[in-house]
């Protein structure tokens, strides 16, 4: 995973509440066993308008989006990060995230920023014309109009954020302790193993 | 004495293996439930990193999502191939991958295979008290009999596969408690969509959801997993029902359930888990069952709930200026008027299935609505798709198939199907679909389909009329 701490750049004003992740990536493009090349499947259904913000060349390629409410819900499907990875998103602004789209997102190296809904229509504003400065260590969102906002984000995210850690790895750390649970698991609740 | 816990918190409780000082903690997963959409990059990176399963006898691998919903053999009984390319691939991604990391596997077309959300209660593979999770957000199903279940991204499967454990940040607990009797003609769907009606698509955000209150506790456990199932569609990433002996009579005796002394050992815990007196939640909704009429969806957020004797709201009456223009957004899409009549709304495609309600009592409600009529003329498609194999069998065994065949509904193979349309079960563009399904997202049924949730008595009514109905007319 690719480390993250300062993004700078222009900020897709989406604005939208309850943006599923249906809308991020329809269930056709779930259809690999690859990771890659989802971005051409991102947001298909509202990039089929050719006035559409994604494709509109000050947005092309941004590595913000500001969205509403509930950014993320519905389907698990991680294809929804690794397509806004792919269109070369690496910050989401909202006020809220579904919970699994939030861990799917800090996992492939994406930062979902929480802000109230007065400093996202701000930042909307300042997406219109200006970039948008995200710094993870300090937890600010600045722009070059003197706003300074501050987020609160778990610190074990901020950390695999900023270090790209595999967590994997991490857990691989702690054999013992889930060796020694397993055993005990075995011996306090036997029938928790499948009867067949 | 002990501090009094919630049922969330017993769980949570039993299942750390380590806390770490930032809060988040290392936990346990009792079972894994496993289905091709999003496993094949989990095994690939397993491969890449040289890892195996942990702990393959805890996972469990069916296909469901992308399997055709037309006959499996040919009439020989020879296999048939899945016609889409993508489809196959998947498929064959995960009967590679199954063996090659020793996990058991239900294949295309075993006599058990099914929705994963219905075959791992009816195999007893999903127990109360257990962790559940599966790469698939209604996992929170399994929460109908009392295990802590929930959808996971497809790194989070990989981690699951390689240590068989989650870091996760515990969440808060909310009480949605339904007391009272609800009235004729409303089932466990049309409880869990008034539910999400009332707290919202994102009410449950960084929650898990206990259903309380005796309108819940009479349900069966198929309406049960109905309404944990739906957790996730008011955006609690997991939902739970206290087991109890309706729990216990379901699973007896269910292939992968624990037998003799074991079985009384794990009743016994089981029993233990309920949320104590003088526990508190977070947040706490309480619903008069008697305020819940047969309910149906207007918009394409599953918030967007009305009674089926209800109009398709304006948006201006929202206070939140966000919801108008969401609102505004939906009825362009959905091809509605503000203050249309839900009954006055025809519908062209019926389906009648999903994870959410493809059990056998979902069948037999439909069937019971449908039983001596006719599909209306102007309904094009109408699909019945049980929910596993052995749904299948126990229908036909009871001639429910015939009563949905005899009416002009056609009688599928199980699997997800059109509740979002990865196989090749869609509505068309600019159709309405009554679906017992749970979501009505934009395109979720096919690119430009209009999605009305409801219950199968519901979807079975519309089937008949051609329009969104009060099933109550007809069982009058």
């Amino acid at each position: 995973m690719t480390p993250l701490n300062e993004v700078d750049g222009r900020a897709i004003p989406l604005g939208l509440k309850n943006i599923d992740t249906d809308v991020i990536i329809p269930a056709h493009w779930l259809k690999t066993t690859s990771r890659e090349g989802m971005g051409k499947g991102a947001f298909e259904g509202l990039r089929a308008d050719p006035a559409n913000l994604f494709d509109n060349p000050p947005y092309q390629g941004a590595p913000i989006l500001i969205a509403g409410d509930n950014f993320g819900c519905g389907s698990s499907r991680e294809h929804a990060a690794w397509a806004l990875g792919d269109l070369g998103i690496r910050v989401v602004i909202a006020p809220s995230y579904s919970d699994i789209f939030s861990g799917n997102a800090v996992k492939n190296g994406i930062l979902p920023v929480v802000l109230p809904q007065a400093a996202i229509d701000r930042l909307m504003e300042v997406a219109a014309t200006d970039p948008v400065h995200i710094d993870l260590e300090n937890q600010t969102v600045t722009t070059m109009f003197q706003d300074r906002f501050t987020f609160d984000i778990d610190p074990f995210r901020k950390m695999c954020l900023l270090e790209g850690l595999d967590e994997i790895s991490l857990t691989e750390k702690s054999d013992a302790a889930i060796g020694d649970y397993e055993q005990k698991l075995d011996a306090e609740r036997p029938w928790m193993r499948p009867a067949a | 004495m002990t501090r009094p816990r919630t049922l969330y918190e017993k769980i949570w409780d039993a299942h750390v293996v380590e806390q770490r000082p930032d809060g988040t903690a290392l936990i346990f997963i009792d079972r894994h439930l496993v289905h091709e959409v999003t496993s094949p990059q989990a095994f690939a990176g397993l491969r890449a990193s040289g890892r195996i399963v942990r702990r393959p006898d805890l996972t469990l691998a069916v296909p469901d999502h992308n399997l055709p919903t037309t006959a499996r053999r040919d009439a020989s009984g020879h296999r048939l191939p899945i016609a889409d390319a993508e489809s196959a691939a998947q498929l064959a991604a995960l009967e590679k991958n199954a063996p090659e990391f020793g996990i058991r596997y239900i294949d295309a077309v075993a006599p058990e295979q099914g929705i994963v959300h219905v075959v791992g209660p009816e195999q007893g593979f999903s127990l109360p008290g257990t962790t559940i999770v599966c790469g698939d957000s209604h996992t929170a199903c399994h929460g109908g009999i009392g295990a802590l279940a929930f959808g996971i991204g497809t790194s989070e499967v990989e981690h699951v596969l390689a240590t068989q454990t989650l870091l996760l940040q515990p969440s808060k607990a909310m009480e949605v408690r339904v007391e009272g009797e609800v009235g004729p003609g409303v089932s466990a769907k049309d409880i869990i969509l008034h539910i999400t009606g009332t707290i919202g698509a994102a009410g449950g955000t960084g929650h898990v959801i206990e259903y309380t209150g005796s309108a819940i506790r009479s349900l069966s456990i198929e309406g049960r997993l109905t309404i944990s199932n739906m957790a996730i569609e008011g955006g609690a990433r997991a939902g739970l029902i206290a087991p109890d002996e309706t729990t216990f009579e379901y699973l007896k005796g269910r292939p992968y359930a624990p037998k003799g002394a074991d079985w009384d050992a794990a009743v016994a815990y089981w029993k233990s888990l309920t949320t104590d007196p003088g526990a508190t939640y977070d947040k706490v909704v309480v619903i008069d069952a008697a305020d819940i009429a047969p309910s149906v969806t207007w918009g394409t957020s599953p918030e967007d709930v009305v009674p089926i004797t209800g109009v398709v709201p304006d948006p201006a009456s929202f206070a939140d200026p966000s919801k108008q223009v969401a609102a505004a957004k939906s009825l362009a899409y959905m091809g509605l008027e503000p203050g249309t009549r839900m009954q006055d709304v025809p519908v062209e495609n019926i389906f009648i299935g999903s994870c959410t309600n493809s059990r056998i009592e979902d069948m037999r409600a439909a069937a019971a609505v449908i039983k001596g009529r006719k599909k209306a003329a102007n309904v094009k498609w109408a699909i019945v798709v049980p929910g596993s194999g052995l749904v299948k069998a126990q229908a036909e065994a009871e001639g429910l198939d015939r009563i949905f065949t005899d009416a002009g509904l056609e009688w599928r193979e199980p699997g997800c199907s059109a509740c979002l349309a990865m196989n090749p079960d869609k509505v068309p563009a600019g159709e309405r679909c009554a679906s017992t399904s749970n979501r009505n997202f934009v395109g979720r049924q096919g690119p430009g389909s209009r999605t009305h949730l409801v219950s199968p008595a519901m979807a079975a009514a519309a089937a008949v009329t051609g329009r969104l109905t009060d099933v109550r007319e007809l069982i009058a």
